[in-house]
């Protein structure tokens, strides 16, 4: 018989999810219900969290790690893959949040962050980490400290994928001027980067990052979906979008649908059909540096 | 009417529903074989084989069901189209699912447990001996996979990992617990394509074509 020579945690293994998420649709969720609600939708994951972004925004405070209970409650009711929060630099979250089992922690901006100068070594875990990046030089140095999965940080909590777009634009032209560089030029682009000068190369040779990429932060439409995968991305987390708007059930099947058929505008002009109010969104030209949550982070 | 083979290489179909269908295209290149995205029934015309890729197997049932494409993958499958299921794969091919779950399309007589190994936190890599790949072990790598309960008595169990079959072949169907698309070694894609040479299927090449005859 085979021996048991098994090795858990091998970076393969933290990738290889993300891998299995491509194509999906994660989405927010603060309760059983809307885990159910997601789920039947087609989410691939989801995301549970006391307080979507939106309402982070409104209410203001300390935004830390959910209640294990409430994270507990979700993972009972769902077979999909089932991710938490941690605060940016919190490891302690991150320890908690693997000693519930949760699949994925996500060291993520909308928190509160715990430490201004350090993201968390995420190496030792084994727990898989997903981390924000607004450019190629965050998600490398992201990736070097142990994050098995990156998404653009957009603007989260505003319904706005304006900052999406310009992530993603920024990650992918990033990609294609790398790729452009003699390999001499590569040391002086990763002390521009200020990313890992191994990780740097490999990217300027493979022309991809070495992990899956989503989307975050403000998409809340169909058409934003297949937007970002065009432009792109391996997938997509929706946060506020869904449970936000009017009928979420519809709302979460239509965005699930058109990122599966990114590429064909009749299937999303009839799945976006009908569809009751979006979020409400926000201009993020009017907030305050204060108010951005993706500056957090480093 | 039809050539018993044509020429050029094979055209297998991935469904690209959701997971990593770009790697198995990629596996299928390095065999020589010219991998295809399969996201509506239409992309299944001509196909000689299809690959059910690893992915969310309750996303890929509601994805696949509502669009009618996995009614459609369940018929090519009852016509005798070669097929490999890896990791969600599996558990759409097994006809028994662990827990009461409905099965989906069916055809091999396995009984499969879902995440069988336990959460994220349990998933692992690890070396495989599997005889119809030759002597050197296999890397094989599970995330959050099944395991197949039990077999019945004309499958082949190609693989076991601590006392469970987690690599089976019955007729024209092969089926992984693990990802073998997610590492650079092709054994597991050559095998399928041995598979469907041995059970090709060459009328389905021209079911489509107008003005084709099968007389």
């Amino acid at each position: 018989m085979a021996d048991e020579n098994g090795r858990t945690g091998t970076f393969s293994v933290k990738s290889g999810l993300a891998q299995m998420l491509k194509g999906g649709v994660i989405m927010d969720v603060t309760t059983p219900d809307q885990a159910r609600i997601a789920e039947e939708a087609g989410a691939c994951a989801v995301m549970a969290l006391e307080r979507i972004p939106a309402d982070i925004r409104v209410s203001g405070g300390v935004a830390r790690m959910s209640d294990p209970e409430m994270i507990t409650r979700i993972q009972e009711v769902v077979t999909v893959p089932v991710m938490a929060k941690c605060r940016i630099g919190h490891f302690v979250e991150a320890q908690v949040l693997q000693s519930l089992d949760i699949d994925y922690v996500d060291e993520s901006e909308v928190l509160t962050p715990a430490d201004e100068a350090n993201h968390i070594d995420k190496r030792g875990f084994t727990v898989p980490f997903v981390c924000g990046a607004t450019d190629l030089g965050e998600a490398l140095r992201r990736i070097g400290e142990g994050a098995a999965m990156i998404r653009t940080k957009g603007e989260a909590g505003t319904g706005n994928v304006v900052e999406a777009v310009r992530h993603m634009r920024t990650i992918r032209g990033d990609i294609g001027r790398l790729a452009s560089l003699s390999p001499e030029e590569v040391y002086a682009a990763a002390k521009e980067f200020r990313a890992p000068l191994e990780l740097v190369e490999q990217v300027a040779r493979d022309e991809a990052l070495p992990v899956v990429n989503f989307s975050a932060g403000g998409i809340a439409t169909p058409a934003d979906a297949a937007l970002m995968m065009q432009l792109g991305a391996d997938g997509v987390f929706v946060g506020s979008g869904i449970f936000k708007s009017e009928d979420p059930p519809s709302r979460a099947r239509a965005i699930v649908e058109a990122t599966t058929h990114f590429e064909d505008p009749e299937v999303i002009a009839r799945v976006s059909r009908g569809l009751k109010d979006a979020m409400p969104g926000l201009e993020i030209g009017p907030l305050a540096e204060s108010e951005l949550l993706q500056t957090r982070g480093w | 009417m039809s050539p018993a083979r044509l020429p050029g290489p094979p055209v297998v179909g991935v469904l690209a529903i959701q997971g990593a269908f770009r790697e198995h295209i990629a596996s299928l290149a390095r065999v020589g074989a010219e991998g295809r995205e399969v996201r509506t029934s239409k992309d299944l015309d001509g196909i000689d084989g299809l690959i059910l890729p690893g992915g969310e197997s309750t996303t890929l049932r509601l994805a696949g069901g509502e669009s009618g494409l996995l009614e459609a993958v369940a018929e090519l499958r009852a016509a005798g189209v070669p097929m490999l299921g890896t990791c969600a794969g599996m558990i759409l091919l097994a006809d028994r699912l662990s827990g009461g779950s409905a099965p989906m399309i069916r055809g091999l007589d396995i009984e499969v447990r879902r995440n069988a190994y336990g959460r994220q936190r349990a998933s692992f890599e690890c070396e495989l001996s599997i005889e119809a790949l030759g002597a050197e072990p296999l890397r094989a790598i599970f995330i959050r996979a099944p395991w197949v309960e039990s077999v019945g008595p004309d499958v082949e169990v190609l693989a076991e990992y601590a006392g469970r079959a987690v690599a089976v072949r019955q007729g024209p169907l092969v089926a992984t617990a693990f990802h073998p698309e997610l590492t650079d070694d092709p054994r597991v894609h050559a095998l399928f394509l041995d598979t469907l040479r041995d059970n090709a299927m060459p009328q389905l090449r021209s079911k489509g074509e107008p003005g084709v005859r099968t007389q």
